[in-house]
């Protein structure tokens, strides 16, 4: 297989930089519209709407930090993965140069910046998976590094906070992630949760998780449960847009549950900024479609 | 809504309060992470050997800081290579990663603003009262908006440090931001900690 996807690829980095998801500018609006005029929460929404469309139109970084680019390829039988990552790096590299990603990966012992968003094999980050049928999917997350920094992964049981080891532990140790968060991941903000798993797989879990759509349904009702009740009392610790107090701090929670050892319990919280920038890009019959 | 024209006076500052809304225009430099550290163990705790081009970048960021703004900031920058510079993205980082070396850096250069978000602590707090100074609170994200008030980028030191990281000195006109740490020793990001933690604890009471 000889398709070159760079040119597709870089198209999709640049949507994803510049141009936030409607439901999520969809999520920002409607906590606009609840907040109170003249409030520093109020004046902080309005700004970071005016910034999205600002963003749209000029095709500039929605958020000047780019973050980590996650990548996920859902590719048919018989696609090169050596092939599609070297377009990837590529495209990342392009991207940089032309100014919709910054230059982030840090060497982390000599302080280096490489200048073009290239490090080691996790940077950028690409995560590949073989599906049926003849459709290319290519996920790209842009996650920042203020909103990484406040992810947040536990072991239950958790006695300060009285957090055992099932769903109510679950609910108490999230509410703590979002206490400790304050404005400093950029609220309103999105929580990815896994429950379970290693503590590699819990976090990877609680990113990908992400991926999902604002309004999608949990099949497990029990979670799917648990989501609208930590938004809501999330919304309750009164944190609001930016932590100058207000009534959005958490616009969405989307939760997933990993297999576990029997010794471990590890809830992973992947905290993401208002700047929640996910897109698609579909690659079938020699055509790319982006959502 | 206040207007302010850098630098920045004392009395200026004594008349902010946390809360208020300002649009800051004139000189600033941005600083952030390898900035602090490299200021606080070259020129202020001298851990480092400073080398003859660290002294001159001394002197030439010293009239800057004094009465002046540190913008904590990583911008993407346009024009790197014609070094025809223009920011194109440069919303504030989280600024609390600086809390072990702001204090000092506003002390020896009588640095009197510092803008960034999320907030900082106690002894950044101090350092407000004593200097005087105040923090200011950009819109995190926000920016490709914050970037159009970027009217010129004058100069850049320390590029070696990687784009995000140098120290760039910009111009700017109108710039939003929000008192959240005052010189009476008031801070936002303390009270608001405060009573999401009781709200918190009613919270985990329940089942």
């Amino acid at each position: 297989m000889h398709i070159n996807l760079t040119e597709p690829i870089l198209e999709l980095i640049r949507r994803t930089s510049t141009d936030l998801p409607e439901d999520v500018e969809m999520a920002l609006k409607e906590a606009f519209a609840q907040e109170q005029p003249g409030t520093a929460a109020h004046s902080a929404l309005e700004a970071i709407l005016k910034n999205v469309a600002i963003s749209r139109t000029n095709s500039t970084p929605i958020c000047q930090d780019t973050g980590t680019p996650i990548f996920f390829v859902h590719h048919p039988e018989g696609w090169s993965t050596r092939q599609l990552k070297e377009q990837i790096r590529n495209a990342v590299s392009m991207a940089t140069q032309k100014a919709y990603l910054r230059p982030n990966a840090v060497d982390s012992l000599s302080g280096k910046n490489s200048g073009n968003n290239l490090g080691d094999e996790y940077f950028p980050t690409i995560h590949f998976e073989e599906v049926d049928g003849d459709v290319l999917t290519i996920e790209l997350i842009l996650k920042g590094g203020g909103c990484e920094n406040v992810g947040a992964q536990y072991s239950l049981p958790n006695t300060s906070l009285g957090a055992g080891r099932d769903i109510k532990g679950v609910r108490k140790v999230a509410l703590d992630a979002v206490h400790k968060a304050q404005g400093k991941g950029c609220a309103p903000g999105f929580l990815g949760i896994a429950i379970g798993g290693d503590r590699g797989s819990s976090y990877m879990a609680s990113k990908e998780v992400l991926l999902r759509h604002l309004g999608s349904e949990n099949s497990d009702v029990a979670l799917s449960d648990l989501e609208k009740r930590l938004t809501e009392e999330a919304n309750q610790l009164g944190i609001g847009p930016m932590g100058f107090g207000g009534k959005s701090t958490v616009l969405g929670t989307f939760i997933t549950n990993l297999h576990r050892l029997p010794a471990s319990y590890f809830v992973s919280v992947s905290y993401m900024c208002w700047a929640y920038r996910r897109r698609r890009m579909i690659w079938q019959n020699g055509h790319a479609t982006y959502a | 809504m206040h207007k302010i024209t850098l630098p920045l006076n004392d009395d200026t500052i004594r008349q902010l309060h946390v809360g208020d809304a300002v649009l800051l225009s004139g000189v600033m430099i941005t600083g952030r992470d390898a900035v602090h550290k490299w200021l606080v163990e070259t020129f202020i705790q001298k851990t480092t050997l400073a080398s003859e081009e660290d002294l001159r970048t001394y002197q030439a960021l010293k009239p800057l800081m004094e009465g002046g703004v540190i913008y904590h900031c990583g911008p993407v920058v346009a024009g790197l290579e014609s070094k025809n510079y223009r920011f194109v993205a440069a919303g504030p980082t989280t600024s609390i990663r600086e809390e072990p070396y702001q204090g000092e850096v506003m002390r020896h250069f009588k640095l009197k603003g510092v803008i960034g978000k999320g907030g900082m602590g106690a002894k950044t707090l101090v350092a407000c009262q004593e200097v005087p100074g105040v923090y200011f609170h950009a819109i995190g994200g926000a920016a490709s908006l914050i970037a159009q008030t970027v009217s010129r980028v004058l100069d850049v030191y320390k590029l070696e440090f990687g784009v995000p990281e140098a120290i760039w000195v910009i111009e700017v006109k109108d710039f939003p931001v929000v008192v959240t740490m005052d010189a009476h020793g008031n801070s936002l990001h303390a009270q608001i900690e405060r009573d999401s933690k009781l709200i918190l604890d009613q919270l985990l009471a329940q089942p």
